[in-house]
């Protein structure tokens, strides 16, 4: 079961990828306004650009969601000292860097082509940079830390963690589109959910194959290197 | 627990004022810090709306530095060895540490704010007991976030980059709750309203950071 | 207070991120014994003497300290242990005096300090200036004084002996073997067998992280037994 969770999660994202491009590009309406009176489009609409949020929302709480995991991992790998858990939080760092960039890059593009700039210090993309940038700290403490790098990460990971409600008290609420129960997503037309859920679907199954096949890459070189080790020992080889 | 931590403190505090090392060197760095900023904003009336937030760059990187040579000096003769070996609850030695740290803050403050005001022209006495108030929460608060991750990367590679990397990411809601709230009261309208707000939100980040230090220091410093 | 009288390390490993520092280290300490920790640099002493001083926490493997028949743990643990190191372990800006005085506050000690300085024989004149101003024999001395204060039941020695000239390892080397003889467990990593010949009667060789020699004897090892020992085993 364990070998065969990668190749399933990858042909579900397949799967789900070309169902989320239909969804998004063939089912979702297309974002726009009418005004009553004048009966012209109001000047906010989006039309096709509006595509990029279901590729730019389901990366923005995946980086939310690996903060977490990468701090809940490394309490629990402070705990039981099992380096199983430290690996999970590497390997959920590493790919979240990535999928955070991605976040920042489509937010950028979304940004100009709404609001014509291409980045604005307003609520939700502060806050997915300040969370993006724990993620990069982390993962430059594991780099370069040397024989303590683990500890020193798991610390920031923790601390990042805790930080996180402060964080999202801190940015407020202005421009971008409202969040929790009244925010986009919620109230979102019943006809932008297949696409909306298909996409987060989708990439969760990428990350997640993502981060498992990490993890199992960052395993393989430990075996390799205590097996190098008993041969040494053994004098097998020199 | 709290008497060994507070003679850790003293001692801490006494190397200090003997050898007044960090503090001369790092509130003169302060100082220099406000000079360049007075030359950064060509447009004097951009300077005073920019007041808080030099305020809160100053005591961040006065802190990092002042953080990272006061745990140097626990290197230099593997002291920290020594008390992390002595029969004291470790815990003590962080508090002891944390104290130590916030009172050098405070210290570098207490350089650093008058000279803003004298030079920018900023009305930052005009509540000085709120503005004592952030101004202490947020020296302790970086004393004690800073002071865990200063021990853990004590034996660490390129430990005098990697702190501020590890804190600047983690104190961004101090400086930036620090920064509103001494907005707040320089204001041409000041608003006391949000200055208490912020003022809760570092008492309340204080308090966090202080639990969760308390929790993790000993497993992340024990190799 | 207990005084150890046994120090058990079981199996311990440690690594430090790829690097292997110890695998699978057994060993037994006893009271009155001097142990000699021998290895090439980058063979896991250090590492192993970090963790029987409990300031390194190995990832498998456990270090067991016993006081008669009772098991100490955590502080009552520290309480026993003292180290001597090639860092004098005191700090620059204090005096002899206020170093020792900061000890004894942590460790609990009322009696007074200036003893131990006349024991390692520290002169009075210097015990009030920083210790930063101290030469390296005078700081050699200090952290000896330090050592001894808390009159540690296991005490470790991380190569003391580097920088010493032949005089002061000669008396450091006597001033242990009065430590051992009084039942302190005494394990030190040096290089210089010359030193140690002649007291030490527990050897242990580490070659990459494992233990492969260990021996006792009821006479202690000469110069040429240790130096022997050391070129079949640690190479």
């Amino acid at each position: 079961m364990k070998k065969l969770i990668v190749p399933i999660l990858c042909i579900l994202g397949a799967i789900g990828f070309v169902a989320s491009v239909y969804l998004v590009f063939f089912n979702a309406p297309l974002e726009y306004a009418i005004d009553k009176d004048t009966g012209r489009l109001v000047g906010t609409s989006l039309f096709f650009n509006q595509k990029i949020y279901f590729f730019h929302v389901p990366h923005a709480i995946l980086l939310f969601v690996a903060v977490f995991v990468a701090g809940i991992s490394s309490i629990m790998y402070l705990w039981k000292h099992d380096l199983a858990w430290d690996d999970i939080a590497a390997g959920t760092v590493d790919i979240s860097v990535a999928f955070g960039a991605a976040v920042l890059a489509t937010g950028s593009i979304w940004a100009k082509a709404a609001w014509d700039v291409w980045w604005q210090w307003e609520p939700r993309l502060t806050m997915s940079l300040l969370l993006w940038l724990i993620l990069v700290g982390y993962a430059l403490v594991r780099k370069f830390a040397g024989p303590s790098a683990d500890r020193v990460a798991a610390g920031m990971a923790i601390f990042g963690m805790v930080g996180v409600p402060f964080i999202y008290t801190m940015v407020g609420h202005d421009s971008h589109p409202a969040s929790g129960l009244n925010g986009v997503v919620a109230t979102q037309g019943a006809a932008m959910r297949p696409a909306f859920w298909m996409s987060f679907a989708t990439f969760t199954c990428w990350f997640t194959a993502l981060v498992i096949t990490r993890v199992q890459g960052t395993r393989a070189e430990r075996e390799v290197r205590e097996l190098r080790e008993r041969a040494l020992d053994l004098g097998v080889i020199e | 627990m709290l008497r060994h931590a507070l003679r850790i403190a003293w001692k801490d505090l006494r190397i200090e004022v003997r050898s007044k090392e960090i503090f001369m060197t790092v509130a003169f760095f302060g100082a220099l810090l406000v000079v360049i900023y007075s030359f950064a904003f060509q447009d004097k009336s951009a300077i005073r709306a920019a007041v808080p937030g030099m305020l809160w760059v100053a005591l961040a990187f006065t802190g990092t530095i002042s953080l990272g040579r006061a745990f140097d000096r626990e290197r230099e003769n593997d002291t920290m060895r020594a008390l992390l070996l002595a029969p004291v609850p470790r815990l003590s030695v962080f508090i002891g540490k944390a104290i130590a740290m916030g009172l050098l803050n405070l210290g570098v403050a207490v350089i650093i704010v008058p000279l803003l005001a004298l030079w920018l022209n900023a009305p930052l006495f005009a509540y000085p007991l709120e503005l004592a108030g952030i101004v202490i929460a947020g020296s302790f608060g970086i004393a004690i976030v800073g002071s865990v991750f200063a021990a853990t990367l004590l034996k660490a590679r390129s430990r005098d980059v990697l702190l501020p990397v590890v804190l600047y990411p983690i104190l961004l809601p101090l400086f930036v709750a620090g920064t509103k709230c001494t907005a707040a009261l320089v204001a041409v309208n000041p608003d006391l309203d949000i200055a208490h707000y912020w003022m809760d939100f570092v008492g309340i980040y204080d308090a966090a950071f202080l639990v969760l230090s308390l929790w993790v220091f000993e497993s992340l410093v024990i190799e | 207070m207990g005084r150890l009288d046994r120090v058990l390390v079981e199996k311990v490993a440690k690594r430090y991120g790829t690097e292997r520092a110890l695998a699978g280290v057994s060993l037994e300490l006893v009271r009155g014994t001097m142990c000699a920790l021998l290895g090439h640099n980058g063979a896991g002493k250090t590492t192993l003497l970090g963790v029987v001083s409990t300031l390194v926490r190995p990832n498998t493997g456990s270090v067991t300290y016993r006081s008669g028949e009772v098991k100490l743990k955590g502080e009552a643990v520290r309480r026993e242990i003292g180290l001597l190191a090639h860092a004098s372990l005191c700090y620059g800006e204090l005096s002899a005096i206020e170093n020792l005085e900061l000890v004894a506050g942590l460790y609990g000690i009322t009696a007074s300090v200036t003893a131990v300085l006349d024991q390692v024989g520290l002169e009075p004149r210097a015990r009030e200036r920083a210790a930063r101003t101290y030469s390296r024999g005078m700081l050699q001395r200090l952290a000896l004084a330090r050592a001894l204060l808390t009159k540690p039941s296991l005490l470790l020695l991380d190569e003391p002996f580097t920088g010493l000239d032949r005089g002061g390892a000669l008396t450091l080397g006597e001033q242990l073997g009065g430590l051992k003889a009084d039942g302190t467990i005494v394990v030190v990593v040096t290089h210089d067998l010359e030193a140690i010949a002649g007291r030490t009667d527990h050897v242990a060789i580490l070659k990459r992280g494992k233990l492969v020699c260990e021996e006792r004897s009821d006479l202690s090892y000469s110069y040429d037994q240790l130096k022997d020992l050391y070129h079949r085993n640690a190479a």
